[in-house]
C-alpha cells in the first residue's frame, strides 16, 4: 500500500526553505552574536535530513545533486587558504584581515576574512553530516 | 615571527584534501602522496638546519601577543623528530604500492596516511597544551580510519579495542589539561613552565604529572597501560602497521619526554622515581612479550614496548647525558622499527605465513634479505657501528652518573633479551629446513616492496656509522630538554 503523505512533503518544501535561510542567518550573525559555522552547518544539514525523510534519498539526491566528500574537501582547502593567506604576505599564519566597505544596498558593512574561514566549516560540517546520513541510509 | 616551521605540517593537509578529489585514481593517489612528502622532507631538512643555526623557531598564530595566542614551537627536538617522520612516511608508502592492495588505495587510504602525517608532525611542533590534545586527536582519528580500513574480521574486533582505549585516554587527556588549567590558569606550554617554576609544583601539580604520565603512558603503552597494544597492532596491514609501530607510540614517548622535562622538573624524587620505575617494568614485560610469541609480528610488536621503556629510562634520568642518549634512542627507534616491519612483511609476504615454526631456510632462496635482517636486528639490539649503540651507550651512562647503578645494568641486559627476540626470527625463518613458501610470490612484487625496505635500512646504518655528524643537533637537543628557560625565553621573546 502506498501511503499519502502529501501534507508532509508539502509542508517540508516550505519549510526547508525556511530553515535554511535561518542557517544562513546564524552562519553570518556568528562574529557578533551566538552563531557560526559549525551551527550554521548542522541547521542547513538538519533542513536537507528534512527533505530525506519528507521524499526518499534518491530524490533529494536528483535535486541536489552534490557530492558531500567534495564539499568537506573543498570547505578544507576553504579554511586552510584564508589562514594560509596572511603567509603570502608576510604575517603570521591564521592572521585575518577586516575592513568597512560601502555596500551598495547594506550601507557600510564590516567584512572579515574569518567569515571564510567559517564558510570553510560550514561546507565541512554539511559535508561530513551529509555524508554519515547518506552513508548509514543508503546501507542495505 | 616565522611560518617556515609550519610548512612540514601544512604540506601533508593540503596533499591529503587534494588526494580526497581523484579516489579512484590509483595512479594519481601515488604520485601525488609521494611528490607531498618530497616537499615536506625539503622543508624539514631545511628547517632543521634553521633551527640549528638561528635556535627555536617560534610562530603564534594571528599575530596575537604570546600566551594568549596558540604558539607553535620548532625547535631541535621537533625537527629532528618531524624530519624522521616525513621521510619514515616516504619509505613506507613507497613499500604499500606492492602491498597494500587496490581497494585500500581507492578508499582513502592515501588522504588517511597524510592526516595521520599532520597530526604527528603538529604533535611535535606545537606549543600550546590544548593544541597537543587537538593534534593527537587529529592523528587518532586518521589512525582509526587506517586500523578499520579494509574491514576484515580481526581489524574489526580490534579497532573497536583500540577506539575504546583511545577515547578513554582522550577523555582523561581533557580532564588534566582541565586540571592543569584550573591550577595555573594558561594552555601554553612556556607560560605553564614559568608559572609552575613561580609555584614550585605544590602536590596537586605533582598529581597533575602523575595523570599526565597516565594520559600519555597509554599512547606511549608503558607498563601497566599496554595491554591493547600487541593486538591492535597485529590486525592491520603491514604498511599501516609499520607507520603506527614507528610513530604513534613516539608522539606519547614525545609528550612524556617535553611534559616531564618543560613542566614537572621540581619534585624529581616522586615523579621521575616513578617514571624510572615505570620504564623498567615496561621493559621487562616487553622483553617477556618478545620472548614468549612465535609470531614475527607479535615479536617486532613487543619489542616496541621495550624501546618505549628504554626511551623513558632516560628521560627519567634528567641529566644531560641520558636526555641525550634518549634523543638518540628515539630517532633511531622509530628508523629501525619502520625497517624492521617492512622486513618482517616481505618475510610474511614470500612465505605465507606468520608462524615461526612453519618458516626456514630463506637464506639459500632470499640471501638479500636475510642479510639486511640481520643488519637490521643487529641495529636494534645496539651491536656498536650501527644505529642503536650510541643512544644506548648514552643512556646507561646518564643512568651510572645518576647513581642508578642496577637499573642502568637492567637495561644492559635487556640488551641481550631484545637481540635473543630477533635473531630468533632470523635463525627459524632463514637458517634450517626449507619452510612453507607462498605460491604466489611475485619477482616484481618482491622487488617493490624490498628496495624501499633496503634504502630504510641503509639510512638506519648511516644513522649509526654517521653519529659524528648528528651528535651536534643531538646536544643541542639535549641542552634544550635540560635546561626549560631556553625554550621559554624563546617563546615568550618570539611573541614581543
Amino acid at each position: 500500500m502506498k501511503t499519502n503523505d502529501v501534507i508532509l512533503q508539502f509542508t517540508a518544501k516550505i519549510v526547508f526553505f525556511i530553515i535554511f535561510f535561518y542557517a544562513v542567518h546564524i552562519f553570518f550573525a556568528g562574529h557578533y552574536t551566538p552563531g557560526g559555522g559549525f551551527v550554521g552547518g548542522l541547521v542547513t544539514s538538519s533542513a536537507i535530513v528534512l527533505l530525506i525523510i519528507a521524499f526518499d534519498l534518491k530524490t533529494v539526491k536528483s535535486i541536489l545533486p552534490i557530492n558531500y566528500l567534495y564539499l568537506v574537501a573543498v570547505g578544507l582547502l576553504l579554511a586552510l587558504g584564508t589562514a594560509a593567506f596572511s603567509m603570502f604576505v608576510g604575517e603570521p599564519f591564521f592572521t585575518h584581515f577586516f575592513d568597512y566597505f560601502n555596500l551598495p544596498i547594506l550601507g557600510k558593512t564590516s567584512l572579515h576574512t574569518a567569515a571564510l574561514f567559517d564558510l570553510g566549516v560550514y561546507l565541512v560540517v554539511v559535508g561530513v553530516t551529509m555524508t554519515i546520513i547518506q552513508t548509514i541510509g543508503d546501507d542495505e | 615571527m616565522n611560518n617556515f616551521l609550519l610548512l612540514p605540517i601544512i604540506i601533508p593537509f593540503f596533499f591529503g584534501m587534494i588526494l580526497m578529489f581523484g579516489q579512484k585514481n590509483i595512479s594519481y593517489q601515488r604520485v601525488t602522496s609521494l611528490v607531498g612528502l618530497l616537499i615536506s622532507i625539503v622543508c624539514a631538512f631545511l628547517l632543521l638546519l634553521n633551527v640549528y643555526e638561528n635556535g627555536p623557531q617560534v610562530v603564534t598564530f594571528g599575530d596575537w601577543p604570546v600566551p594568549f595566542g596558540i604558539t607553535m614551537v620548532a625547535d631541535s627536538i621537533s625537527s629532528l623528530l618531524v624530519l624522521t617522520t616525513l621521510t619514515l612516511a616516504f619509505f613506507i608508502v613507497w613499500y604499500g604500492f606492492k602491498s597494500i592492495g587496490k581497494e585500500r588505495e581507492q578508499f582513502f587510504y592515501y588522504p588517511g596516511v597524510m592526516f595521520i602525517i599532520t597530526g604527528v608532525n603538529g604533535a611535535f611542533t606545537t606549543g600550546d597544551i590544548f593544541n597537543l590534545f587537538v593534534f593527537f586527536e587529529v592523528l587518532l582519528m586518521s589512525s582509526y580510519l587506517l586500523i578499520v580500513l579494509g574491514g576484515e574480521k580481526a581489524q574489526l574486533r580490534e579497532s573497536i579495542k583500540y577506539i575504546l582505549v583511545n577515547v578513554l585516554s582522550s577523555a582523561f587527556f581533557v580532564i588534566t589539561v582541565a586540571f592543569l588549567y584550573s591550577v595555573v590558569g594558561t594552555l601554553n606550554m612556556a607560560d605553564i613552565s614559568i608559572k609552575i617554576a613561580e609555584l614550585n609544583q605544590p602536590g596537586i601539580l605533582t598529581v597533575i604529572a602523575v595523570l599526565f604520565l597516565l594520559v600519555f603512558g597509554m599512547k606511549a603503552a608503558i607498563f601497566p597501560l599496554y595491554f591493547w597494544l600487541p593486538s591492535a597492532y597485529a590486525a592491520p596491514p603491514i604498511p599501516v602497521l609499520a607507520l603506527f609501530g614507528a610513530l604513534l607510540t613516539k608522539v606519547g614517548v614525545y609528550a612524556i619526554m617535553r611534559t616531564y622535562t618543560l613542566f614537572f622538573t621540581h619534585d624529581l624524587a616522586y615523579t621521575h622515581e616513578l617514571l624510572l620505575i615505570l620504564s623498567v617494568i615496561t621493559i621487562l614485560a616487553g622483553c617477556i612479550g618478545a620472548l614468549a610469541h612465535f609470531d614475527v609480528k607479535q615479536i617486532i610488536i613487543y619489542n616496541i614496548v621495550i624501546a618505549v621503556g628504554v626511551i623513558l629510562f632516560g628521560v627519567a634520568q634528567m641529566n644531560e647525558v641520558a636526555l641525550e642518549g634518549a634523543m638518540f634512542y628515539l630517532i633511531h627507534d622509530m628508523i629501525i622499527k619502520a625497517a624492521l616491519f617492512m622486513l618482517i612483511g616481505i618475510v610474511i609476504y614470500v612465505t605465507g605465513t606468520t608462524n615461526l615454526r612453519k618458516m626456514g631456510g630463506l637464506m639459500k632462496t632470499y640471501p638479500a634479505l636475510g642479510w639486511f635482517y640481520i643488519i637490521a636486528a643487529f641495529g636494534l639490539a645496539g651491536v656498536p657501528p650501527l644505529s642503536g649503540f650510541v643512544g644506548k651507550l648514552l643512556i646507561v651512562q646518564g643512568g651510572f652518573e645518576a647513581g642508578n647503578l642496577w637499573s642502568s645494568v637492567f637495561i644492559l641486559a635487556s640488551s641481550i633479551a631484545v637481540l635473543l627476540s630477533v635473531i630468533r626470527i632470523f635463525i627459524y625463518a632463514f637458517w634450517g629446513e626449507q619452510g612453507t613458501i607462498s605460491p604466489n610470490v611475485n619477482p616484481s612484487t618482491y622487488k617493490g616492496l624490498f628496495i624501499p625496505t633496503m634504502l630504510l635500512v641503509f639510512i638506519s646504518v648511516a644513522y649509526g656509522v654517521g653519529t659524528e655528524w648528528i651528535t651536534p643537533f643531538m646536544d643541542h637537543a639535549a641542552k634544550m630538554l635540560i635546561d626549560p628557560s631556553i625554550y621559554t625565553d624563546a617563546v615568550m621573546k618570539g611573541g614581543e
